[in-house]
């Protein structure tokens, strides 16, 4: 699982700690423009080659399922790391040392470990618990998956939303308690909203990671994008087309999403 | 000073942090209307006397009541004095991702229970006292200093305090902001506001106050009237440090 990277590395400076100014041609974002020529090539080989037409239209109920997948568990994920988050920065001793021990067992963990642990182990336990027609829920792979990605990305949303309540001053809690405010009603109005214009970068390469990660749910059987490509390749004999057409779609959801993300970013921005 | 009409009752307060002994002892009442400026040395304890008079800190030994109510472990008692008590800090603490409106109708919205109209109202008309009524959709970092700070004292004079706290609410301003800012005090100072001012503003003490407290040490050395600290200070460690903050 890709750890979010809010650390970028620091612009390079000169002695006076000054951003050096870069050249006209260093600007230019060469990545993108030689990725929209690659994809303009993909674009038309796709849909100029009944085979790969076929392909894609084949995986397309992958795609559906990836994005399914991706969006509840990511959702999920928001709900549980901000409950964590808040746990953590509590001063209050049980919640905090339950929120500390969900997260250092969740990360140390690998997620596809905890993918396999939960479906085959604790899914399985809360179904024989479960009366009759409701043991289905956690029978179903797409239910569990989303769930135990939720959980597992939960514990590093819960850092993200940990450190964005962190990095507002102590002040504004202090003034809105002065106010009359309680707890609840400070991080309510006050602090989580500046906190989580902060945190919204890492919580989008977050989004994205996860999206990347959906394809570990092909482990237990969900059958998304990854799953589809494995089955078709192997049943065709074609895995270069099909192997290619799934990277290809991988990246295509990926980079729409960050740019969705930016434009979040842009519109929650705080007038200066 | 009878006790029957002071609001402020401090009796004997101690706090520590860690090793330090912040305050030691602090003994004092401040009556309605009163305008009480405290001085003192950098580490003096001023700030820290000041959060104990609205909850910001506790005490470890000794008691606070204000208007009638004590500040002890019930939240309840800790949220009915924040009501009554203003607090304006160094750092203006506005809401950074309210505008100047939202800053101020927020906590009249939810702790008044206020309708939105009423509370827009109220904080237009304490935008245009504090001299600014054109900024109310203004974010708060598209203000100066001087006007922060007093959408700063609107947004706690929008709660209808009975006690105005103010922590050297003009020592992060730039010097020709500092008079707007104090003028907005002596407004309320002049509309018998109770407040508790920790500022070196010698002019604003010579102007508004009825009493000056110089602290140093976590103790208070000299409670006195502002003719008399200017004119004859009693102590000499008060001597040595008016002689400082007036150069
Ligand atoms: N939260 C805290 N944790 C630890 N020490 C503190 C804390 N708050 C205050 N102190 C210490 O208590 C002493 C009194 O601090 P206080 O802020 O009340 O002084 P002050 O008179 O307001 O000083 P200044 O003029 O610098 O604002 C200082 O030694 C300070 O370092
Ligand atoms: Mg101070």
């Amino acid at each position: 699982m890709s750890v979010p990277d809010s650390a970028k590395p620091p612009p390079a400076t000169n002695r006076a700690g000054r951003a050096l100014p870069m050249p006209e041609w260093e600007r230019v974002p060469w990545w993108i423009i030689i990725l929209i020529l690659a994809g303009i090539w993909a674009v038309m080989i796709i849909f100029t080659s009944a085979d790969y037409t076929s392909i894609i239209t084949l995986l397309s109920s992958g795609i559906y399922l990836t994005l399914y997948v991706t969006f509840f568990a990511y959702a999920l994920a928001l709900v549980v790391g901000l409950l964590a988050g808040l746990m953590r920065v509590s001063r209050n001793p049980v919640l905090n040392t339950l929120g500390t021990l969900y997260v250092e067992v969740i990360r140390g963990i690998p997620l596809l470990v905890q993918i396999l642990y939960f479906f085959y182990v604790i899914a399985p336990a809360l179904a024989d618990r479960t009366p009759e027609p409701f043991d289905q829920l956690f029978r179903s792979e797409v239910n569990m998956g989303i769930i135990a990605l939720a959980i597992g990305y939960g514990a590093y949303l819960a850092e993200t939303y940990r450190a964005g309540i962190e990095a507002i001053p102590r002040g504004q809690m202090e003034a809105a308690r002065s106010l009359g405010m309680s707890y609840v009603q400070a991080m309510r109005y006050v602090i989580l909203p500046q906190a989580i214009r902060i945190i919204l970068p890492p919580l989008g390469n977050d989004f994205v990671a996860m999206l990347k990660d959906s394809a570990l749910l092909s482990a237990i059987s969900v059958k998304e994008l990854t799953l589809w490509t494995r089955q078709r390749s192997a049943n065709t004999f074609r895995p270069l087309e099909h192997w290619t057409i799934a990277a290809f779609l991988y990246l295509t959801m990926t980079i729409g999403l960050s740019l969705f993300v930016r434009y979040i970013e842009r519109k929650f921005a705080i007038p200066k | 000073m009878s006790h029957a009409h002071s609001i402020i009752q401090i009796e004997n307060i101690h706090k520590r942090f860690g090793k330090v002994h912040a305050l030691r002892g602090i003994s004092t009442t401040v009556q309605r209307g009163q305008v009480l400026v405290l001085i003192g040395p950098s580490g003096s304890g001023k700030s820290t006397l000041l959060r104990c008079i609205n909850g910001l800190e506790r005490p470890d030994t000794g008691r606070v009541v204000v208007d009638g109510i004590p500040l002890d472990d019930s939240s309840d008692h800790i949220n009915a004095v924040r009501a009554e008590v203003g607090i304006v800090f160094q750092q203006f603490n506005l809401f950074p991702h309210l505008t100047v409106l939202q800053n101020i109708t927020l906590a009249q919205q939810i702790i008044r229970q206020r309708t939105p109209d009423e509370s827009k109202k109220i904080a237009r008309e304490l935008l245009a006292k504090v001299g600014i009524p054109e900024k109310a959709d203004a974010y708060p970092a598209q203000l100066s200093g001087g006007q922060q700070q007093r959408v700063a004292i609107a947004r706690a004079l929008a709660m209808n305090p009975k006690i105005m706290l103010f922590d050297e609410p003009t020592s992060a301003l730039d010097p020709e902001m500092i008079q707007e800012v104090l003028e907005t005090m002596m407004l309320l100072a002049k509309e018998g506001m109770t407040m508790v001012v920790v500022s070196h503003e010698m002019g604003f003490a010579r102007a508004a106050a009825n009493r000056i407290v110089f602290m140093d040490g976590g103790a208070i050395v000299e409670d006195t009237s502002p003719e008399q600290l200017f004119t004859n200070p009693r102590e000499e460690r008060t001597k040595q440090f008016l002689s400082k903050i007036l150069n």
